[in-house]
């Protein structure tokens, strides 16, 4: 066991690795340092000298991957790629490219509003997924489970633009029930979380429910569920006893990926609903085309999606021991 | 000079009668094998995937007839042909496609402002003088008073007009990402597949580089950097989207490999070019297929949210996307001014429906290990 975990482990070093590669290159060798700062100083101020100036305001003027007028180790650690990209390992996110405020410290302070609104958001949904979907496998073929079916090919074809839209009308404009958006800290937030968790389960219910209920079907042909209909039990009992706890493992393995992602919000809705998550710091970003703040969350973003993934192998390995011997 | 001749408008209708080419040679290909036949047949048995289908077809016959055009000289008041100098070169204006011919009541009849659908007189009031002194709060009558079926938006310009130019953008980011993507998945997931060994994984090592950025955040990188508008988008999603395929193929092609059939071919001494274009690409061609017919509904509907974001096809494109983000503001109007985001959510609906209505019926269709299953 402890042998796999590390190779397990090892394997993620080069994944990452070719991850900070492939943000560096596209932000540093794709677009360069000068075209940074000439769209950060806009149309007017572009000489040389102010793009040097900028350049060097915000660490940009070393060379990219080696310094030949250092010396020793800092002929490597005085670059570029060293110190914006390679930094980003130990958590040095560097500074935004347009306040100069540090990034690192701005990532903290927005974690918990992003997971306010992602957790419950992921738990309703997985709770209304595996319960619709476990009643659809067992109402499989009647005319319930085919409109069922097409009202989920419905609601996978309606924009999230459109659910956002019509929520926020509905509740907020029309039965005034919550604020049109906003958000407090402490308790306070209860009120301004209830309409995009709302529309958060809405948009993922579709595409969910026909997710689990292929996972439920797969299960309801094999022998166990035979065997246990032919003991005589009922079948509500053989789909929430039997059939349920052995699809837990499919369902059991694929959370933690979700888990870890939850922390970097959701665009859509924390822009929608000006919540100070981190799916909004990302989206002011672009708006400010501030380069290093979008770089600093597509290398978050995949750090935590491949530790998610590690994680969830893992839990394989624990739950389903032949993985460990392959 | 080849990107520049891409952007004129002998170089669109090159390229959408090259594709049309295209899908009639593969539909005819396709069309001699029994199992393709036999999948058509079952396709057509089924009602709904019929409509959707015609309704795709309108679609598509509107984007096309929008993608292709010509420029046409500039007369004057008289009729003349204008010149650059008196005997010089005749001068032509920026084009106008197909679509936009057919619709020059809809594309000129332009009001000034907000206009409801059907609409005989403006939607706010303007101050008028009346003769007399007084002045009065009137709605104005409008220019063109009961044409606008789905009435105008902010700045006068038809609403139905706006919703029928998007069609082909939709069509264009569902379509061109897609056909970015399959090549390369197909290269890098047959050749892992077949090959293995040392290339096989530095094929996976860089899908799974490639598949661990999020990619709501690969194109929002992607975008800043190159700018928006339609053809960096539909590159941010085309790179960001042959991994799933790539995947896909790769398991398929390992599995193939070692089917019978081929392990006969290689014994038999066939090059493996010929082994993987005869055995290897028409057995997986169909989840090329399903794959693709599954996503196009999805990248329609991203487009909407990153235009929104403000890392899609910008504001000078028409899209859907840029329709509700240009009317975002609209519903929290007294009164509502509901026509425009309507209309572009109903006609995405429109696609997009049926899209996946359709592409279900043929994943049902081509898959034969899934039909067991109900």
């Amino acid at each position: 066991m402890a042998a796999y975990i590390i190779r397990r482990i090892l394997y993620v070093l080069p994944i990452l690795l070719g991850v900070n590669l492939l943000v560096f290159s596209l932000f540093f060798l794709v677009s360069t340092p000068d075209d940074m700062a000439r769209q950060a100083l806009g149309d007017k101020s572009q000489s040389p000298e102010q793009v040097q100036r900028w350049k060097e305001a915000h660490g940009y003027h070393y060379p990219r991957f080696y310094n030949s007028g250092e010396d020793g180790w800092r002929c490597l650690s005085e670059t570029i790629f060293f110190r914006k990209s390679a930094a980003m390992f130990w958590g040095d996110f560097g500074f935004s490219d347009m306040t100069l405020e540090p990034i690192g410290k701005e990532i903290r302070s927005r974690i918990l509003p992003s997971l306010c609104l992602t957790v419950p958001i992921f738990l309703i949904t997985m709770v209304t997924n595996i319960f619709v979907g476990l009643l659809l496998a067992g109402l499989r073929g009647s005319w319930a489970d085919r409109a069922a079916q097409f009202g989920c090919v419905v609601l996978m074809s309606v924009s999230a633009l459109l659910y956002i839209i019509a929520g926020q009308y509905l509740f907020a404009r029309e039965l005034q029930l919550v604020p049109v958006s906003g958000f407090l800290p402490g308790w306070a937030m209860a009120k301004f979380l209830f309409l995009p968790v709302l529309v958060g389960v809405f948009c993922a219910l579709g595409s969910g429910i026909r997710f689990y209920r292929t996972v439920f079907l797969e299960e309801v042909n094999r022998d166990y569920v035979r065997t246990a209909r032919a003991k005589g039990l009922s079948e509500g009992r053989v789909l929430f006893l039997h059939v349920l706890k052995n699809a837990m493992i499919p369902i059991l393995t694929n959370v933690p990926v979700q888990l870890l992602f939850l922390i970097m919000g959701n665009l859509l809705l924390e822009n929608f609903f000006s919540i100070p998550g981190l799916g909004g710091f990302t989206i002011n970003a672009i708006a400010t085309q501030d380069f290093a703040i979008v770089r600093a969350m597509v290398f978050l973003g995949s750090v935590l999606y491949i530790l998610g993934l590690l994680l969830s192998d893992l839990c394989y390995s624990l739950v389903d021991p032949r993985v460990r011997l392959g | 000079m080849l990107l520049e001749f891409l952007q004129s408008w002998s170089g669109r209708n090159a390229i959408v009668l090259l594709l049309l080419a295209g899908l009639l040679g593969l539909l005819l290909q396709l069309s001699r094998r029994e199992y393709w036949r036999l999948a058509g047949r079952e396709i057509i048995q089924s009602k709904l995937a019929v409509i959707s289908f015609v309704l795709l077809c309108l679609y598509a016959l509107v984007a096309v007839l929008d993608s292709v055009g010509w420029r046409s000289p500039v007369r004057d008041a008289s009729g003349a042909l204008c010149r650059s100098q008196p005997g010089g070169e005749i001068v032509y204006d920026q084009g106008l496609s197909v679509l936009d011919r057919l619709l020059t009541p809809l594309r000129t009849r332009q009001e000034k402002t907000y206009s409801s659908p059907l609409a005989r007189v403006q939607f706010s009031s303007e101050t008028q003088v009346v003769p007399g002194g007084m002045s009065q709060r009137v709605q104005p009558p409008l220019r063109h008073p009961g044409s606008h079926l789905l009435g105008t938006d902010r700045i006068g310009v038809d609403v139905l007009y706006q919703s029928l130019k998007s069609i082909r953008t939709g069509m264009i980011i569902g379509l061109l990402t897609t056909l970015l993507a399959v090549p390369f998945a197909m290269f890098f997931g047959i050749t892992a597949g077949y090959y293995g060994g040392v290339l096989d994984d530095c094929i996976q090592y860089l899908y799974t580089v490639m598949s661990s950025i999020p990619t709501v955040l690969f194109i929002a990188a992607f975008m800043i950097i190159f700018g928006q508008g339609l053809p960096q988008l539909c590159l941010a999603m085309g790179i960001a989207s042959w991994t799933y395929l790539c995947r896909l193929l790769r398991a398929e092609t390992l599995r193939l490999r070692e089917a019978e059939f081929v392990q006969a071919a290689i014994v038999l001494g066939t090059p493996s070019w010929r082994i993987i274009l005869r055995h290897i690409v028409p057995n997986v061609l169909h989840l090329v297929l399903i794959t693709a017919m599954l996503r196009f509904s999805s990248e329609v509907l991203a487009e909407a949210a990153l235009t929104y974001l403000g890392i899609g096809v910008g504001a000078d494109t028409m899209s859907w996307g840029a329709m509700i983000n240009d009317a975002r503001m609209e519903l929290t109007r007294d009164p509502v001014i509901w026509w425009k985001l309507l209309a572009a959510f109903i006609f995405m609906l429109g696609l997009v429906l049926p899209a996946n209505i359709f592409g279900d019926t043929v994943r049902d269709a081509l898959d034969p290990k899934l039909r067991t299953q109900e």
